[in-house]
C-alpha cells in the first residue's frame, strides 16, 4: 500500500495547508483510501470552497420555488401538483479532453439529477461554447460534442429543445459544455438525498464500476497545460441504454413507497454521494466495498471509491423492501446490491475483505472542509467609445447586414440541433431556433419554456452589467414565447479563483445576477460552479449560463418568431439608443473590441416585458421576437428568413445615425407583430403604460428594405446566415 | 380495433406510438419484450428507439428476443405489422422485410421534416389517403436503405416500395435524399404488403401544434382500413 505523505498529498490536488488540517482533524495521517476521499470532497467541484461564500447571495426564493439549490436539482411548482425539476451543469474539463464521451457523460449526468428527484425527463438543453473557428481543434471538437450530446439524449428519448453555441478565442483551450435538463414530477412524489434512521439498507444499483474516471472531479478543478490529453483515461464512458433503463427502473421504483432517500453517483463517484446522503442526515455510513459490483478485476477500495464509472445510483430502502426492489431492477436487468447500512456513528466506514479500510467522521469531509475568502478586484466600467462619422461614411447597412449574419454567433445553427432528436415525446411545439424551447406538459394545457443564454462579451467588458444582462436576456426569451418567467439555474464558468482578476469577475457576475433575478423575482434555484477553466495562463472570458424556464398556462398561446401576414405592422418595444460599443456590429464592422456592454435597465426591462405579456394576453400580438445580439435588423432578419416573409422598413423622423439604431445592441426590446386593426389600440395601451415604442415597418413582400437604403432578397441575407456553419463543418 | 406496441428496454417512441393510436381509436395494449405472447390484435407496431442500445447492429438484438417469434408468427399468418424507425430495423434483422437499414451516408443523426412520395396505395397502410405527398418526420442515425441488386429487383417487381423521400412536389431524386437510402427507399412493404417497415415517424405529427398533420392521415386510413 502506498505511503501516504504531503508530497502524494499534492499530487491529488490538496495544498500543504489542507494536507495539514487533514491530519490534524484525523490526529494521525491518512492512509491512501482516506486520503482519496479526502481529495474528492474537497476539491473545488465538489466543495465549492472558493464560491461557496458568495453563492449565499443568490436570490434564490419565491413563491413558486418548492426546492432551491442544495439538492439534486431545483423544483419548482407549476400549478395542478405539478412541478419542473431543473438544472444546468459543466462538464467543462472532459469535454476538452475527450469530446465525445464527455459531452456525452455530461448529458447523462444531468439527466440523473433529475430524475434521482422523481422526475420524467422532458428536454434537454446545453449550451456550448468553442475557440475561435480558425484554431485547429475547434472544428473536430465541435464535431465531438454534438455527436456526444445527440448519441446519449437521443438514445434516452428526451428531446433536445434548445440551446447556444458561441466561438471566441478565449475558449481556445477550454471548451465549455453546459447540459440542461428539465423534469416533470407530481410535487407531492419528489424525492430527495437526505438519509434517515439508523440501519437502513445502502443499495447500489445500475452500471458496474469500472477504473473509468477515477479523480474526474479532481481533474475538472485542476489547470490544464500541455500534457492534458495524457489524462483521457480519466474521462468516463458513457452508456445512454443503461441509463434509460436505470431511469425506468428508478421511476418504477418511485412509485411505491420504499425509498427513503436517492442520490445520483456524479463527480466522485461512491464517495460524494455516500457522504452526502448522510451528511444531509446527520448520520453515519457503513459500506463493505467488497459487495460493490465491479467490471474490472481486482479494484482497490480507493479505486472504487473514486471511480466515476457513469449510470449508477445509490438508494437507502426502507427496511424489508430490499427483496421487492430486487425485481424491479431484475426486471431492467440492472445489478442491484446492498452494500452497507446508515449507522449512528457519524462517520463514513469503508470495509474491504473484512477488513476495516477507512474510517473519517463526516463532518471533517461536508462541514469542515475549506472554505475561502479569495482576494479579489472590481472591474471598471470601461471608457465609452466616441465613434466618428467618418467611419460610418463609406458603411452600407446591407453589406454590414451581410457580414454580421455570418459572424459564427449570429450563423444558423441548424447543423447542430439537426443531429438532436427534439421531437420525440411527441410535445415539442417550439423547436431549436426560436426565442426558447417548448414542450407540452404532457396530457394538459399547459406547457413549459426553457432557453440558455451566456453573454461573455458583455461579461467580460463589465461583469457585475453582463451578469445582470443575461438573467435578463433568458427572462426576455420567456416573454417572447409568451411564457411566465418562473425561475433560473445557473453555470459559473470561470477562469482561476487564485487569480484576483478571475475572482472578481466571479464575484460581480453573480451579484449581477443576483440583482437581476430578485428584481425580476426570477429566482435561481440550482446550478454549478466550474472555476479553473484555463490553459496555460490563459483563462477563459467569465461564461455565466443562464438556465431560464417559464409556464404557459395554455400553450395554444405560445408566440413564435416567424412573421405572419402581409400588411402587419411591426413595432419596437423598448428605446433604442443605439449602443454600439461591444456590439457584433463593432467587432465586425469597426473593429472596435472595447468599451462597456449596453446598460440595463431593470425598471424599463420589467416593464416592457410585462406590457408584451399583457398585451399577448388581450390577444393582440401576432409575432414576438426579442431584440438581442446584432440588434434590430439581425432579429428583423432572422423573422423574414424563418417565415420567408419581408419587411418595408420605415425611415424614422430625426434619426442621426442608422447603423446605431438598427445594429445597436441596447436591452429590454422586442420586436412585435400586430394587426392593422389593433394597431390603435395597441399603441394606446403601451402609452398609457409609458412603454416606448417605435413603429418599425410593415410585413411586406419578399424584400428587406429602407427607402434608398436598403434593398435585400430574403434568399440574399438567407444564403450566407444558413450555410456559415454547414461550409465551416465540411471544410 | 386491437393495436399491440412491444416495448422492449430502450424504446423511446413507444407512448408516442400508443398516444396516437388512441387518439384515432385503436384500442392499444403495450407489450413487453420478455413476454413470450401477444394479446388478440389486428395490428402489431414495433416502436422507434434504441431496442437493446443498438451497440451491435441495430435492431439484431431484438431481432432474436423472446417476443419476436410471436411477432413473426402473426405477420406470417398475414396479420398486420408495422415497424416505425427502429421498428423497420428489426423486421429487417427478423427477415421479415429484405435489406438493410445502414449508417446514414453523412454520418450524422438527421432530425427533421421531409416529405415522402406514396408508392403503392394498394394496401391497407395507404389506401384511402388522398394526398401523394405527405410530409413526415425523420429522427434516425441509421436509416440508409440497402439491398442486394436481386433483392430491389424482386422488390420492384412485387411493388414493394411503399415511400420514397421527395421534395414538397414530389421528387424523388438524390437531391432530396436525407440520408443515401438506395432509391430514396424511405419504407418497404413485404410482398403480401402486410408489413410495413418506414423511417420517418407518423405519430409525431398528428397535431398542428407538432411538426405537422401528415401522420394523422396515416393514422385514420389506418383505422379505417381495417
Amino acid at each position: 500500500m502506498v505511503k501516504v505523505s504531503e508530497k502524494i498529498a499534492i499530487e491529488h490536488g490538496l495544498k500543504s495547508d489542507e494536507y495539514k488540517k487533514i491530519c490534524d482533524l484525523l490526529k494521525r495521517t491518512p492512509n491512501i483510501t482516506e486520503l482519496g476521499v479526502f481529495s474528492a470532497m474537497w476539491n473545488e467541484h465538489c466543495s465549492y470552497k472558493s464560491s461557496r461564500k458568495h453563492l449565499k447571495k443568490l436570490h434564490t426564493k419565491g413563491d413558486q420555488v418548492i426546492q432551491g439549490p442544495g439538492e439534486n436539482a431545483g423544483v419548482v411548482d407549476i400549478d395542478d401538483d405539478d412541478a419542473i425539476v431543473f438544472k444546468i451543469e459543466s462538464h467543462n474539463h472532459p469535454s476538452f479532453i475527450e469530446p465525445y464521451q464527455g459531452a456525452a457523460t455530461g448529458v447523462g449526468g444531468i439527466m440523473r439529477d433529475v430524475f434521482t428527484m422523481g422526475a420524467r425527463p422532458i428536454a434537454n438543453l446545453n449550451s456550448i461554447h468553442f475557440g475561435s473557428p480558425d484554431h485547429e481543434k475547434t472544428r473536430n471538437l465541435l464535431r465531438g460534442v454534438v455527436k456526444g450530446i445527440g448519441g446519449y439524449g437521443n438514445c434516452i428519448g428526451v428531446p433536445t429543445i434548445a440551446g447556444q453555441t458561441c466561438f471566441d478565442e478565449s475558449y481556445n483551450g477550454n471548451i465549455l459544455v453546459n447540459a440542461m435538463t428539465l423534469g416533470l414530477v407530481n410535487k407531492n412524489k419528489i424525492f430527495y438525498s437526505k438519509a434517515a434512521g439508523i440501519n437502513k439498507p445502502v443499495i447500489y444499483v445500475g452500471s458496474k464500476t469500472g477504473r473509468d474516471g477515477i479523480h474526474g472531479a479532481s481533474m475538472a478543478s485542476a489547470i490544464f497545460d500541455d500534457k492534458i490529453e495524457e489524462k483521457k483515461p480519466t474521462v468516463q464512458v458513457g452508456d445512454p441504454f443503461t441509463e434509460k433503463l436505470l431511469l425506468e427502473a428508478c421511476l418504477e421504483l418511485m412509485a411505491g413507497k420504499s425509498i427513503i432517500s436517492i442520490q445520483d453517483m456524479g463527480a466522485a463517484g461512491l464517495t460524494s454521494s455516500s457522504i452526502e446522503m448522510a451528511s444531509k442526515g446527520d448520520l453515519g455510513i457503513e459500506i463493505d466495498l467488497t459487495k460493490v459490483p465491479c467490471r474490472e478485476e481486482n479494484m482497490t477500495p480507493y479505486e472504487i471509491m473514486l471511480s466515476e464509472s457513469q449510470e449508477r445510483m445509490l438508494i437507502v430502502l426502507e427496511e424489508g423492501k430490499q427483496n421487492e426492489a430486487k425485481k424491479i431492477f431484475d426486471k431492467w436487468n440492472l445489478d442491484f446490491a446492498v452494500i452497507g447500512k446508515t449507522t449512528n456513528s457519524k462517520n463514513i466506514e469503508l470495509f474491504f475483505k473484512n477488513e476495516k479500510v477507512a474510517e473519517i467522521p463526516i463532518d471533517f469531509l461536508a462541514e469542515n472542509a475549506p472554505i475561502y475568502d479569495r482576494k479579489w478586484i472590481k472591474a471598471k466600467l470601461p471608457k465609452e467609445n466616441n465613434f466618428s462619422k467618418e467611419q460610418f461614411k463609406s458603411l452600407k447597412l446591407g453589406d454590414c447586414l451581410k457580414k454580421i449574419l455570418i459572424d459564427p454567433n449570429i450563423a444558423d445553427k441548424e447543423w447542430i440541433w439537426d443531429q438532436y432528436d427534439h421531437t420525440v415525446m411527441g410535445d415539442t411545439i417550439q423547436k431549436p431556433g426560436g426565442n426558447a424551447g417548448v414542450v407540452r406538459v404532457h396530457g394538459t394545457n399547459k406547457a413549459v419554456a426553457a432557453s440558455v443564454d451566456s453573454s461573455a462579451t458583455y461579461c467580460h467588458a463589465h461583469p457585475l452589467t453582463g451578469g445582470k444582462q443575461v438573467v435578463c436576456e433568458s427572462w426576455r426569451n420567456m416573454i417572447s414565447v409568451g411564457a411566465k418567467p418562473i425561475a433560473i439555474t445557473n453555470c459559473l464558468n470561470f477562469g482561476n479563483p487564485e487569480k484576483e482578476k478571475n475572482m472578481g469577475e466571479f464575484v460581480e457576475c453573480v451579484e449581477g445576477i443576483t440583482e437581476a433575478s430578485k428584481y425580476l423575482n426570477y429566482p435561481v434555484v440550482s446550478g454549478n460552479v466550474s472555476f479553473y477553466n484555463e490553459t496555460k495562463d490563459k483563462g477563459i472570458k467569465p461564461t455565466p449560463s443562464i438556465g431560464g424556464i417559464g409556464l404557459l398556462s395554455n400553450y395554444k398561446e405560445m408566440m413564435t418568431m416567424e412573421l405572419k401576414n402581409e400588411g402587419n405592422y411591426l413595432l419596437v418595444i423598448g428605446k433604442t439608443e443605439g449602443h454600439l460599443d461591444q456590439s457584433v456590429f463593432a467587432r465586425n464592422i469597426l473593429s472596435e473590441f472595447n468599451g462597456p456592454p449596453p446598460e440595463v435597465n431593470l425598471f424599463n426591462e420589467k416593464q416592457n416585458g410585462m406590457s408584451i405579456l399583457n398585451l399577448r394576453n388581450k390577444n393582440l400580438i401576432e409575432t414576438c421576437h426579442d431584440v438581442s445580439l446584432g440588434g434590430i435588423l439581425t432579429a428583423i432578419s432572422k423573422m423574414s428568413i424563418k417565415s420567408g416573409k419581408g419587411v418595408k422598413l420605415f425611415l424614422l423622423q430625426g434619426l442621426v445615425n442608422k447603423f446605431e439604431y438598427f445594429f445597436g445592441e441596447d436591452q429590454g426590446r422586442y420586436i412585435i407583430e400586430i394587426k392593422p386593426e389593433n394597431l390603435e389600440n395597441v399603441e394606446n395601451m403601451l402609452k398609457k403604460d409609458s412603454i416606448h415604442f417605435d413603429k418599425l415597418g410593415l410585413v411586406e413582400g419578399n424584400k428587406i428594405t429602407l427607402e434608398n437604403d436598403l434593398k435585400l432578397s430574403i434568399d440574399d441575407i438567407k444564403e450566407g446566415y444558413k450555410k456559415w456553419l454547414k461550409e465551416y463543418m465540411v471544410n | 380495433m386491437k393495436s399491440s406496441v412491444i416495448i422492449f428496454p430502450g424504446s423511446n417512441c413507444d407512448r408516442d406510438m400508443d398516444v396516437a393510436l388512441k387518439k384515432y381509436g385503436f384500442k392499444n395494449q403495450m407489450v413487453w419484450h420478455n413476454d413470450v405472447e401477444i394479446p388478440k390484435s389486428d395490428l402489431i407496431v414495433l416502436p422507434g428507439g434504441f431496442s437493446y442500445g443498438d451497440y451491435l447492429r441495430c435492431g439484431s438484438i431484438a431481432g432474436k428476443s423472446k417476443i419476436i417469434k410471436s411477432v413473426i408468427d402473426f405477420a406470417n399468418s398475414g396479420g398486420l405489422v408495422l415497424g416505425i424507425c427502429n421498428g423497420f430495423q428489426i423486421l429487417t434483422e427478423t427477415g421479415l422485410l429484405p435489406g438493410i437499414l445502414q449508417q446514414n451516408k453523412y454520418l450524422n443523426f438527421i432530425c427533421k421534416n421531409v416529405f415522402v412520395k406514396i408508392k403503392n396505395k394498394e394496401n391497407k397502410y395507404f389506401k384511402k389517403i388522398k394526398k401523394e405527398i405527405l410530409e413526415l418526420h425523420i429522427a434516425h442515425n441509421e436509416g440508409n436503405y440497402f439491398c442486394s441488386k436481386d433483392e430491389l429487383k424482386s422488390i420492384e417487381d412485387n411493388d414493394q416500395i411503399a415511400v420514397t423521400y421527395c421534395d414538397h412536389e414530389g421528387n424523388d431524386d438524390e437531391k432530396n435524399n436525407p440520408n443515401g437510402a438506395l432509391k430514396n427507399i424511405a419504407g418497404i412493404f413485404n410482398k403480401d404488403k402486410n408489413i410495413l417497415g418506414m423511417m420517418p415517424h407518423p405519430e409525431r405529427m398528428i397535431d398542428p401544434f407538432l411538426s405537422g398533420e401528415d401522420g394523422s392521415l396515416f393514422f385514420e386510413n389506418l383505422i379505417e382500413s381495417l
